[in-house]
């Protein structure tokens, strides 16, 4: 039994470096609002945002290789949850309720698609954004006046920045943790081969479904902090299909099957896609395109892999040579 | 009875457009996300076509499908052909051409912009008045239909009559054990992801007659075909007919009954519905 506790607490140095790395990255980023509040920390919360979405995506889509595209859809109820509720109750509330809201959401979609084949899953999710969208429109159309809802509470850039900083950290933590334990062991079997974990006794569909909530409800909350950012939000703002495709893209060019992949990819692609949208709005479109096809035919593991290879491709020579 | 007419209408285009697919997802197994852009591209082509040179759409058909043929078996050979080798299991190529289509279709969509602009498009071609069972309907509307209903029974008898589909439904079914009996797999792979985006974007030709589309609204109809193909069950031909229709008659039934703005929501209630109770497909057989 001792034997056992020593194993699972057993920490590697290297991952003890990891994690003062983190943490020290971590404390570097959120010194941030306090050298400038403008463009940069605008371009900082936008770079935090994508962390959280596409590391939080790839906790459940780097192992399956399930596609989600519902990011959007989690995010914009999320907001829509932060929009509709403010007069009722305090902001954290809300927050909470998002979390709630989105991991209910994300377990009924599981329920209905996760426990057939991946295609399903793909489709239905492609699809749910706007699905809710026209769901939310219609309801807002019929029921009220206005098409949008105002958010007006007193949060500023820094704040948000903050908040969003400490989910990440969070989703870091939840992610370092499900690498330890026994959903994050059956999760790569069913990565590898769903057939051989349904044989040796995981149920592929639970553990699939648990993981999807995490997702779902962080993306959730994540629409919620950030809808202070937008003083009036919409139906086509919240539930942007783009986002989802963004999230995607980031995550996998960054290398979806580690866990600080996401982030590798999130910083370059981010910048760069600032740029285009500022430079050239019509062309967004066609650098999604190249993006995907780079992903497939190029760097099919991402930057991380490529690091992988080249690291692995080093220590061999520098262990070798002669 | 307004609604079923016009529902049973609209059924025939998106018919031809999820036949389009059905032949790349069930034969080529390639689950071609950039289908609904193959659509808008024959739109646009139609729309071109029409005001340019005043070319009618039906004619334009007979240079948007070779067209359409011909850059689909490329897109196959070029980009496809490669992840079908790559690929170590089904799941690997799903993933695979799912991401690699989707940067298709966003390629695509990309290109229509930069070529025609992201306004609203629509010509008028035989918006004369056509009364059918005492009540009057858009002539462009029927004609579609009936032209859409021609090439579904084309297609279907060719499917089932010749010995080229044969073949196909063979591979559609096993590719390992077709390629075993000597039919060439990657060439009738290539041959059928390329004649799906063919009569796909025939399809758009006919569906640009009667509505309006833009640049970037190949992504809905995308959704919709997936969803009638699924529907249908993925082999089935005549699933996949059934449930355009269906799809066409719920669309209208919502759009006037409802809310025009709650189209996509009907077909995804549908698509629940169907995961619900009949996963594998109308016609589909259930696998043990």
């Amino acid at each position: 039994m001792k034997h056992r506790e020593n194993y699972s607490l057993n920490i590697k140095r290297r991952e003890l470096y990891g994690l003062i790395a983190s943490i020290f990255a971590f404390g570097l980023a959120a010194t941030l609002p306090i050298f400038n509040t403008g463009y940069v920390l605008s371009l900082g919360v936008t770079i935090v945002m994508y962390t959280v979405l596409s590391t939080s995506w790839a906790l459940f889509s780097g192992p399956t290789h399930y596609i989600s595209l519902a990011t959007a859809a989690f995010f914009g109820i999320g907001m829509y949850i932060v929009g509709g509720g403010l007069e009722i109750y305090s902001f954290p509330i809300l927050i909470a309720i998002a979390g709630c809201v989105g991991a209910i959401l994300a377990a009924l979609i599981g329920l209905a698609t996760l426990r057939l084949s991946g295609v399903y899953f793909v489709i239905f999710t492609l699809g749910l954004s706007e699905l809710i969208r026209q769901l939310v429109t219609w309801a807002q159309t019929t029921m009220g006046t206005s098409s949008g809802l105002y958010v007006l509470i007193d949060v500023t850039e820094s704040q948000i920045y903050w908040e969003l900083l400490t989910i990440a950290a969070f989703v870091f933590l939840i992610g370092w943790c499900i690498n330890r334990s026994k959903i994050g062991f059956a999760l790569k079997i069913i990565g590898n081969d769903e057939k051989v974990a349904r044989h040796v006794g995981i149920n592929t569909a639970a553990v699939k479904i648990v993981l999807f909530m995490i997702s779902g409800s962080i993306a959730s909350i994540t629409g919620a902090i950030l809808a202070p950012r937008w003083t009036y939000i919409e139906p086509t703002i919240a539930f942007s299909p783009m986002l989802s495709f963004l999230v995607v893209i980031m995550a996998l060019i960054g290398g979806a099957h580690r866990l600080w992949g996401p982030i590798l990819g999130v910083i370059p692609f981010a910048l760069c896609w600032d740029f285009i949208t500022a430079k050239f709005p019509n062309q967004t479109a066609l650098m999604l395109g190249l993006a995907f096809l780079l992903i497939v035919y190029a760097i099919p593991h991402g930057f991380a892999g490529l690091g992988e290879k080249y690291w692995g491709k080093f220590k061999h020579w520098r262990d070798f040579r002669v | 009875m307004d609604i079923v007419i016009v529902g049973i209408l609209l059924g025939g285009a998106y018919a031809l457009m999820a036949m389009g697919l059905q032949l790349q997802y069930g034969v080529a197994k390639i689950m071609n996300l950039a289908n609904g852009e193959m659509l808008v591209a024959g739109s646009f082509a139609a729309f071109w076509f029409f005001t340019s040179a005043q070319v009618s759409p039906l004619l334009a058909i007979l240079v948007v499908a070779p067209m359409a043929f011909i850059f689909n078996w490329l897109v196959y050979k070029i980009f496809m052909r490669y992840l079908v080798k790559k690929a170590r299991s089904e799941g690997q190529l799903e993933v695979n051409s799912i991401l690699s289509t989707f940067g298709q279709s966003f390629i695509l969509v990309g290109l229509m912009l930069a070529l025609f602009g992201g306004e609203y498009f629509s010509y008028s071609y035989l918006e004369k008045p056509y009364t059918l069972f005492g009540q009057p309907y858009e002539l462009n509307r029927v004609v579609a239909f009936l032209f859409a209903i021609f090439f579904c029974c084309v297609l279907y008898f060719w499917l089932n009559r010749t010995r080229l589909g044969l073949t196909l439904r063979a591979v559609s079914v096993n590719p390992e054990a077709s390629g075993l009996v000597g039919i060439d797999v990657p060439n009738i792979s290539a041959l059928a992801f390329g004649l799906g985006g063919a009569v796909t974007a025939v399809g758009g030709s006919l569906l640009s007659m009667f509505l309006t589309f833009d640049a970037s609204v190949g992504v809905i109809f995308t959704m919709k075909a997936l969803v009638i193909v699924i529907m249908g069950g993925v082999r089935d031909i005549r699933g996949t007919i059934l449930v355009a229709f269906i799809l066409g008659l719920t669309e209208t039934a919502v759009a006037s009954l409802i809310d025009p703005g709650l189209t996509l929501a009907a077909a995804y209630l549908l698509f629940i519905l169907i995961l619900l109770f009949r996963p594998e497909g109308i016609f589909g057989k259930r696998s043990t």
